[in-house]
């Protein structure tokens, strides 16, 4: 907890006050509570919703990082961990319900699929869904222990209290997710098929070379 | 017509022994390939006859629909049409089963639907032609099943992309400004 020790300033001394005072900022306050009361939106789709009922579950017991209460209406929660890979069809729910969720609210991505698509290159699946809503703790894993979620909600905790405000002043001053991710297709160079076009296999060549070049290392 | 799978794997012809099912249809529809592959039967038949051919099957016991599925024969080795349909069905009476298959080609792939005869059809049917892209002339509801209602291509067509082309990306990006 970091309520701050009494003021030693000048002008405040005289207050005189008793023994079991403290004063710290209102900011301070507000992020206190909030960080350990975290209500946690579980939105699973997939394998890695198993670990984060474990987590929830008695031998891990989220309970003690005040985290335990998941509820069912975005309405209520204030922590939105996405565990699991975000089909097409899922994204417009995910954002949907993020919408719902009231301020001030945080997310974590869970997982590797959540984060980047995982194994699931395919048409269907979202390559990380930072580049539709924002993430503010990534969990890397396949899946993640409960160790690790539990690791990324006590960093959350840290960075509530570092930065939070009573207002969320935060959240409109750090322009965070911009449209700074890339959201054109990479070239898919697998799928063409190189063996039938001498063109395209020397570009391909020409390509590798660049991302391999050693200058690029300096 | 003939099956490219047949140059794959080396299918026996039919035993010699008298096949009611197969006398009955080519009695009907005239020589038709019919083959046994360990112990499975499976009959090509002409796509613009399948429905009758499929009615008839059902009368003669057929009576669940267990799959319909597509394949694309795009590339395939010795193969002569593109979309092979496969018709898998079972006799819940005499315990048999019998693989019916049909081709049809581009453009404009499409068969007449067996929603008629199996309801079990109507979703199945409604998947292939979400993912290949095939028209079930005569579904009394062929929308997509799994793909978002505005998706427009068949992924698991040969000629799309595995990557699909960028329709993943399509969204809006809610920052913490919007949200
Ligand atoms: S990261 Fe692994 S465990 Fe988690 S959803 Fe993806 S495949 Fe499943």
């Amino acid at each position: 907890m970091a309520l701050t020790q009494p003021v030693s300033q000048p002008g405040a001394s005289h207050l005189d006050l008793p023994e079991n005072v403290v004063v710290s900022r209102l900011d301070e306050l507000a992020s206190w509570c909030r960080k350990n009361s975290l209500w946690p939106m579980p939105f699973a789709t997939a394998c890695c919703g198993i670990e984060l009922m474990a987590t929830g579950a008695a031998k891990h017991d989220l309970a003690r990082f005040g985290a335990e209460v998941f509820r069912f209406s975005p309405r209520q929660c204030d922590l939105m961990i996405v565990a699991g890979r975000v089909v097409m069809k899922m994204l417009p729910v995910l954002q949907r319900i993020w919408q719902q969720m009231h301020e001030p609210k945080w997310c974590i991505s869970m997982g590797a699929c959540a984060s980047t698509g995982g194994v699931f290159d395919t048409y269907a699946v979202v390559q990380g869904i930072d580049r539709f809503i924002p993430v503010d703790m990534y969990v890397p894993g396949c899946p993640p222990r409960p160790e690790q979620l539990i690791q990324a909600i006590i960093d959350l905790q840290d960075k509530i209290q570092r930065e939070g405000t009573i207002t969320g002043r935060e959240f409109n001053t750090r322009q965070r997710q911009q449209r700074k991710r890339a959201l054109v297709e990479i070239p898919q160079l697998l799928t063409v098929d190189a063996s039938r076009n001498p063109n395209l296999q020397r570009q391909l060549a020409g390509s590798a070379r660049d991302l391999h070049d050693p200058s690029d290392l300096q | 017509m003939s099956s490219p799978s047949d140059t794959l794997h080396e299918s026996s012809p039919a035993p010699t022994e008298a096949n009611p099912h197969r006398e009955a249809l080519e009695q009907a529809y005239g020589p038709l390939e019919y083959s046994v592959y360990r112990g499975q039967q499976r009959v090509v038949v002409p796509a613009e006859k399948s429905f009758d051919v499929l009615a008839l099957l059902k009368q003669r016991g057929f009576d669940l629909l267990v799959d319909v599925s597509c394949v694309d024969y795009l590339e395939y080795r010795g193969a002569t049409d593109r979309y092979g349909l496969i018709y898998l069905l079972a006799s819940t009476t005499s315990n048999e089963r019998l693989t019916v298959r049909a081709f049809v080609n581009d453009p404009e792939p499409a068969i007449a639907s067996v929603v008629p005869l199996w309801k079990a059809a109507n979703w199945l049917e409604r998947e292939v032609w979400d993912m290949f892209g095939i028209h079930f002339t005569g579904h009394p509801d062929l929308r997509r099943l799994v793909m978002p209602e505005a998706f427009t291509a068949h992924p698991l067509r040969k000629d799309y992309p595995l990557q699909g082309r960028g329709e993943r990306h399509n969204f809006p990006v809610i920052t913490r400004d919007h949200s």
